[in-house]
C-alpha cells in the first residue's frame, strides 16, 4: 500500500507563553493520501494556515510528529527543511510573490535551476496557458496571469506536493476559475498532491477530500465522491 | 492625542533601527561642528582670561643695560598705562641624570609685592621671601618633567657662577606657555626651564644693580601700539635697546595663537565637509524611507486625509529623527568638547579653563540637519501625493522592470536568475543606485582623506628629520663667532662632520607688513642641514638676496624682485635692504634663507657663524656632550632624536590630535552609510527574499541576491570614493596646515589601500548584520498579504 503523503500525530502549535498563550493547533492527528486534491476549510484563526505552514516546512510545531512519506519533518534541521522544500514542494501564494525583476520565464527558471528533475520552463508556462507571454515582466501581466506564472513556477519542479494558500483570494471569479483549472490539470497530469487553503466553500467541490477546521483542530473530514471540475463549480 | 500621532510614535518605534542609524550620521556631523567650534571658542577665551588675570604685557622691550630711573620716563610715554622693569638672564640648570645641562631663563620678580605686569600664577608653594637671593620659583612644567618639588634644591649656573637654590614654589606664566630653547623649533618641557627670583638677588648675579635689561609695557585702551613702540625704541636706543616688540611677536604667544588659529582653520574647513556628507546621506535615506511608506500614504488618503495632513504627519516623523540626531550631536559635541578641552588645556598649560560654547554652531548644526532631512522627505512626498487612493486598495503592482529587460540580453546567457535579479535591480533604478554608490563613495572619500592626512603628518615629520636635517646634533653659540671654531668641533673625537650655519634674528618688513623671525644663512652645497622645497629639490641660494618660503612671501606680500627691509636685531643692529631673489614651497615652518657668505657680507661680518650641525659617532655621544659643555662659546646643544620626539608630541597633542577624532568619525560615517544601504535593501526586499526561501532557496542563496547588490554597489563606490578622496584630501590638508607646518596632500597608495579596507570591512560587517536578520526572518511572512 502507498504511504500517505502526510501523517501528523498530536501536532500542537502554541504561540506565546503562560496566560497569553494562543493554541493554534491542539493535537492534530491527520493522514493525507498521496495524489489527492485536499481542501482545508475553516474560519479565520481556525489553524488551517498554521497546519499548512508546518507541513510545508515553513514553520515548526510545538509538539507532535509530522511525517512526509517516511521523513520526519519535526526532526529536520533548517538546512534539511530547505532541501525538503526545494526537492518536493511547490508553493502558490495569495499575492503571487513573483520576482518583479525577472520575466515570466525567468521566474520559472528561478526554480528549475535548483530543482532535481524539472520540466522545461516553457512547457510549464504553456500548461498554465501563458506560452505567448514568457518574456513579459510581472508589471506587464494581469493579476490572473501573475498567479498563473506563480503556479507555473510551483509546478515546474514537478513537485510531489503543491501548497496553495488562498490562490484565488485576490482574483475575480473568471480568472479564479481558470487558476483552479490549472491546479486540477496539474493534479491529473503530474499526480501531485494538491493542498489548498480557502475561504470559499464552493471550491471544496473540486476536492477529493475536504478537511473542516475549527478552533485548532479537525472538525470533520469529508470524502467527496462527486468531484466537480472547476468549470462546474458555482461561485 | 490624535490617531495620527499614535501612528507617529509607533512608526518611530517600528523604524527605530534605521532612525537610529540616520540619527547617528546626523549626530556625528553636528557633534564635530559643535565640538570643534567649542574647542576654539574655549581656548581663545581661556587664553584671553589667563592673559588678563596675569596682566600680560602688550609690549616687550629688551635692552642691554638701562638705569632704573628710565622707568618713569617710559611710564610717561603717551598711551602707556603701566611699565614694569625687570632683569632677565640666561642660566644653565644641572640635571642629575643628564650629561647636558638644561638651558633656562632667569626672570626677576619685584622684591616686594607682585609685578605690575607679567605676574606669575602660583600653583604650589609660595613666592620667594623678600631679600632671600637663594629662594626661587620654578616653572611648573619643567619641575614636573624633572620631578622637582618645593623643598628640593637646584644647582644652576648664572653668568658663569654656579650656585645652589631652594625651590620654594612652582608657577605657571602666560609668557612661558611654550618654552623653546634657543635655536629650536619645537617646545619641550624637559629641555628649557624658567627660574623666578627676587630682583636684587638676580640683579647682583647679572651685574644689573640699579638697572634693568627688559621693560614690559601695558597699553592704555586707545593707545597706538606703533607709536608707543617707536617711542620706547627712541628712549632705550642709547642704552642698547634691541627693539621693542608687541605681544603678537612674543614667541610663546605666537605659538599658542598659531596653534589656536590652526585649530580654527581646521574648524572652518573640515566639519562642514563632514556635515555636508551627513546631510546628503540623510537626504537619500529619508527619501527611501518615505518611498517605502507609499502604501500607507495612499491608504490614509483613501480614508479622507488631505495631502497637507499626510505630509504633516511624515514631516513630523522626519523632524523627530533629524532633531533627535541633531540634539544628540549637540550633547555629544559638548561632552566631547569638554573631554578634549582638558587635554588641550594641559597641552597649552593653561592653569584654569573657561569653557565656552559657540551658540551659532548649535543653530547651524540643527538647521543643516533639519533642512537636509526635510528636502529628502519633501521631494519624495511630492511624488507620493500624485498617487490615487485606489492604488492603495488593490494588490501592489510589481515595480516595472520592462525597461531593463533587454539590457545585456547577450550577457544573460552567462548569468543565473539570482545574478540577473541583482543586475536588474541596479540597472532599473540607476538614480537610486547612484545614490547608494555616492553615499558609500563619500564615506570612502572621508576615509581616504583622513588616512592620507595621517600619512601627510608622518611624511612631514620624516622628511624634516631625515631628509632636510641629516645631522645628529646641532650646536648654537652664545654669539656669532669665527668660523675657525668649526675646526675645534671637528677635532673632537667622535665628530665625523661639522657644518656651519649663520642664523640672524631679524624683523623683515615690506610696506606695512612685518615678520619677526630668523634669517638662515647656509653654506654653499650644505650636506647636513639643507634648504629643500616640498619636492625635496635643493633650493638654490644665489650670491645676493633672500629666498623666502611661499607662506612668508604671502605674509609679507612680496614677490621675487621686490626689495625687503631687513631690520637686524643683534650686534650693531644695521638696517639692510635686500632683494627677494626667489620664493620656494617649503615643508616646514616659514623660513627665510640666504647664502651664508652673502649674509655675512651684507652684515659686514665676514666668516662668522652662529651655530653648527654635527654628525657624531653615537657610541661617543656622552663624551662629545661633555666636551661641548666645556666650550665657553657653546650656548646650547640640541640632540635631533629628542627634537624629533618633541615634534611628534607636538603633532600628536596639539591641533594635529584632532585628526584622530576626525578619523574615528569618518569611520562611523562610512559604516553608517554602508549599514544603512544594506538595511534599506533588506527592508525593500524582505518579501522577495522570504519567497525565495519558501520556494527552496537556501539562506546563502537568498542572501546572495541581497548582498550581491551591496557588493556591486561597494565595488563601484571604491574607485569613485578614491577619486573624491583625492580631491577632498587637498581641502582637508589645507585646513590642517598652519604657518608652523604645511601638511602635504600626498598620493599615498597605502592610504588608499587602508581606506579600501575600511570600506570593505564596513561592508562585510554590515552584510553580516543584515544576513543575520535575514536568517531570522519569518518565512511565513511571505505568505501573508502586504501590510
Amino acid at each position: 500500500m502507498q504511504l500517505p503523503a502526510y501523517a501528523t500525530k498530536g501536532l500542537t502549535k502554541v504561540y506565546g507563553e503562560g496566560r497569553s498563550a494562543v493554541h493554534a493547533l491542539r493535537g492534530v492527528d491527520l493522514e493525507i493520501p498521496a495524489g489527492e486534491i485536499v481542501v482545508l476549510l475553516g474560519p479565520s484563526g481556525s489553524g488551517k494556515s498554521t497546519l499548512l505552514n508546518i507541513i510545508g516546512g515553513l514553520d515548526r510545531g510545538t509538539a507532535g510528529e509530522v511525517l512526509f512519506r517516511d521523513q520526519r519533518l519535526h526532526e529536520m534541521s533548517d538546512a534539511e527543511l530547505t532541501r525538503y522544500r526545494r526537492d518536493h514542494v511547490g508553493f502558490v501564494f495569495q499575492f503571487y510573490n513573483l520576482m518583479p525583476s525577472l520575466t515570466a520565464r525567468e521566474n520559472v527558471e528561478l526554480v528549475t535551476e535548483i530543482a532535481a528533475d524539472p520540466m522545461d520552463p516553457d512547457e510549464a508556462l504553456s500548461l498554465v496557458g501563458l506560452k505567448e507571454r514568457t518574456d513579459h515582466f510581472p508589471a506587464q501581466l494581469s493579476g490572473g496571469e501573475q498567479q498563473r506564472v506563480a503556479i507555473a513556477r510551483a509546478i515546474a519542479k514537478q513537485p510531489d506536493v503543491l501548497f496553495c494558500d488562498e490562490p484565488t483570494g485576490a482574483l475575480d471569479s473568471a480568472t479564479g476559475r481558470s487558476v483552479l483549472k490549472v491546479l486540477a490539470d496539474v493534479n491529473a497530469r503530474l499526480g501531485s498532491t494538491v493542498l489548498m487553503v480557502t475561504h470559499a466553500s464552493s471550491q471544496a467541490q473540486m476536492a477529493d477530500r475536504v478537511i473542516h477546521f475549527a478552533d485548532g483542530n479537525i472538525g470533520e473530514i469529508v470524502e467527496n465522491r462527486n468531484k466537480l471540475t472547476p468549470e462546474q463549480i458555482a461561485w | 492625542m490624535s490617531p495620527l500621532d499614535h501612528k507617529l510614535l509607533r512608526d518611530l518605534w517600528r523604524v527605530k533601527g534605521q532612525a537610529g542609524a540616520i540619527g547617528a550620521v546626523i549626530a556625528v556631523g553636528v557633534l564635530m561642528l559643535v565640538m570643534m567650534t567649542g574647542l576654539v571658542a574655549s581656548l581663545s577665551e581661556t587664553r584671553n582670561a589667563y592673559y588678563d588675570r596675569c596682566r600680560l604685557a602688550d609690549i616687550f622691550a629688551p635692552v642691554a643695560r638701562a638705569p632704573e630711573r628710565l622707568a618713569n620716563r617710559l611710564a610717561e610715554i603717551p598711551g602707556v598705562s603701566s611699565a614694569q622693569t625687570r632683569v632677565v638672564g640666561r642660566a644653565l640648570i644641572d640635571v642629575p641624570d643628564q650629561t647636558l645641562p638644561v638651558q633656562a631663563q632667569a626672570v626677576s620678580l619685584p622684591d616686594r609685592g607682585r609685578p605690575a605686569l607679567n605676574d606669575v600664577f602660583l600653583t604650589d608653594g609660595r613666592l620667594p621671601a623678600s631679600g632671600r637671593s637663594d629662594e626661587i620659583l620654578l616653572l611648573q612644567s619643567f619641575a614636573t618633567a624633572h620631578d622637582l618639588r618645593p623643598g628640593d634644591s637646584l644647582r644652576a649656573t648664572m653668568n658663569g657662577a654656579r650656585r645652589s637654590f631652594d625651590i620654594v614654589g612652582l608657577a605657571q606664566s602666560p609668557e612661558f606657555l611654550y618654552t623653546t630653547a634657543p635655536g629650536e623649533l619645537v617646545p619641550d618641557d624637559a629641555r628649557f626651564g624658567v627660574i623666578w627670583m627676587g630682583r636684587s638677588g638676580l640683579a647682583a648675579a647679572y651685574d644689573m644693580a640699579g638697572a634693568f635689561n627688559e621693560v614690559l609695557i601695558g597699553l592704555a585702551r586707545d593707545a597706538s601700539e606703533n607709536a608707543v613702540l617707536d617711542e620706547v625704541d627712541r628712549v632705550l636706543a642709547p642704552y642698547g635697546g634691541s627693539g621693542a616688540y608687541p605681544l603678537a611677536d612674543q614667541l610663546s604667544n605666537r605659538f599658542v595663537s598659531e596653534e589656536i588659529s590652526g585649530l580654527e582653520a581646521a574648524t572652518v574647513g573640515v566639519p562642514p565637509i563632514f556635515l555636508a556628507v551627513a546631510a546628503f546621506l540623510l537626504y537619500i535615506v529619508i527619501g527611501r524611507m518615505v518611498q517605502s511608506e507609499r502604501q500607507e500614504i495612499g491608504l490614509m488618503k483613501a480614508f479622507g486625509y488631505t495631502n497637507a495632513e499626510v505630509g504633516g504627519h511624515y514631516f513630523k516623523l522626519i523632524l523627530a529623527i533629524a532633531t533627535g540626531g541633531a540634539l544628540a550631536g549637540c550633547l555629544g559635541g559638548i561632552a566631547a568638547g569638554r573631554a578634549l578641552i582638558s587635554v588641550y588645556t594641559d597641552y597649552y598649560k593653561f592653569p584654569f579653563l573657561v569653557f565656552q560654547l559657540d551658540p551659532a554652531s548649535f543653530a547651524t548644526g540643527v538647521a543643516v540637519s533639519i533642512l537636509s532631512a526635510s528636502a529628502g522627505g519633501l521631494l519624495v512626498l511630492r511624488r507620493v501625493f500624485a498617487l490615487t487612493p485606489a492604488t492603495a486598495m488593490s494588490p501592489p503592482t510589481p515595480p516595472n522592470f520592462t525597461r531593463t529587460g533587454r539590457i545585456g540580453l547577450s550577457l544573460n546567457r552567462f548569468l543565473d536568475q539570482p545574478s540577473r535579479m541583482v543586475l536588474r535591480r541596479l540597472t532599473r533604478q540607476p538614480v537610486r543606485m547612484a545614490g547608494s554608490v555616492i553615499g558609500i563613495a563619500s564615506g570612502m572619500a572621508l576615509s581616504v582623506a583622513m588616512i592620507t592626512i595621517y600619512a601627510g603628518f608622518d611624511r612631514t615629520i620624516d622628511l624634516t628629520f631625515s631628509v632636510v636635517d641629516r645631522s645628529d646634533v646641532s650646536v648654537s653659540f652664545t654669539h656669532p663667532i669665527s668660523d675657525k671654531t668649526l675646526f675645534e668641533l671637528v677635532r673632537l673625537s667622535g665628530v665625523q662632520r661639522a657644518e656651519p650655519v649663520r642664523n640672524v634674528g631679524v624683523v623683515l618688513r615690506h610696506g606695512l607688513k612685518s615678520h619677526r623671525g630668523v634669517l638662515i644663512g647656509l653654506p654653499a652645497a650644505p650636506e647636513l642641514n639643507r634648504a629643500l622645497d616640498a619636492d625635496l629639490v635643493p633650493i638654490p641660494l644665489p650670491a645676493h638676496g633672500v629666498v623666502l618660503s611661499d607662506v612668508l612671501a604671502d605674509m609679507l606680500g612680496v614677490s621675487p624682485g621686490d626689495t625687503l627691509e631687513v631690520d637686524v636685531r643683534e650686534g650693531r643692529q644695521p638696517l639692510l635692504e635686500l632683494p627677494v631673489a626667489g620664493t620656494a614651497r617649503t615643508l616646514l615652518g616659514s623660513p627665510a634663507y640666504m647664502d651664508m657668505e652673502a649674509l655675512n657680507r651684507a652684515l659686514r661680518e665676514p666668516r662668522r657663524i652662529s651655530g653648527a650641525y654635527l654628525n657624531i659617532d653615537a657610541a661617543q655621544s656622552d663624551r662629545i656632550y661633555a666636551a661641548l659643555q666645556n666650550m665657553p662659546t657653546v650656548a646650547g646643544v640640541s640632540v635631533k632624536s629628542q627634537a624629533r620626539d618633541a615634534f611628534v608630541a607636538l603633532m600628536n597633542q596639539g591641533a594635529g590630535a584632532i585628526r584622530y577624532v576626525m578619523g574615528a568619525i569618518a569611520f562611523v560615517i562610512t559604516f553608517g552609510i554602508v549599514y544603512n544601504a544594506a538595511r534599506i535593501a533588506l527592508a525593500e526586499r524582505s518579501r522577495d527574499l522570504a519567497s525565495l526561501r519558501v520556494i527552496g532557496f537556501s539562506r546563502a542563496e537568498a542572501a546572495f541576491v541581497l548582498l550581491g547588490e551591496l557588493a556591486v554597489v561597494t565595488v563601484i563606490a571604491l574607485p569613485v570614493g578614491a577619486l573624491l578622496g583625492y580631491y577632498l584630501s587637498f581641502g582637508i590638508a589645507a585646513g590642517f596646515s598652519t604657518d608652523l607646518y604645511q601638511i602635504p596632500a600626498i598620493f599615498d597608495p597605502v592610504s588608499y589601500g587602508q581606506a579600501t579596507l575600511v570600506v570593505v570591512c564596513a561592508a562585510l560587517i554590515s552584510g553580516w548584520l543584515v544576513k543575520r536578520d535575514l536568517d531570522r526572518a519569518d518565512l511565513v511572512e511571505a505568505l501573508k498579504a502586504r501590510e
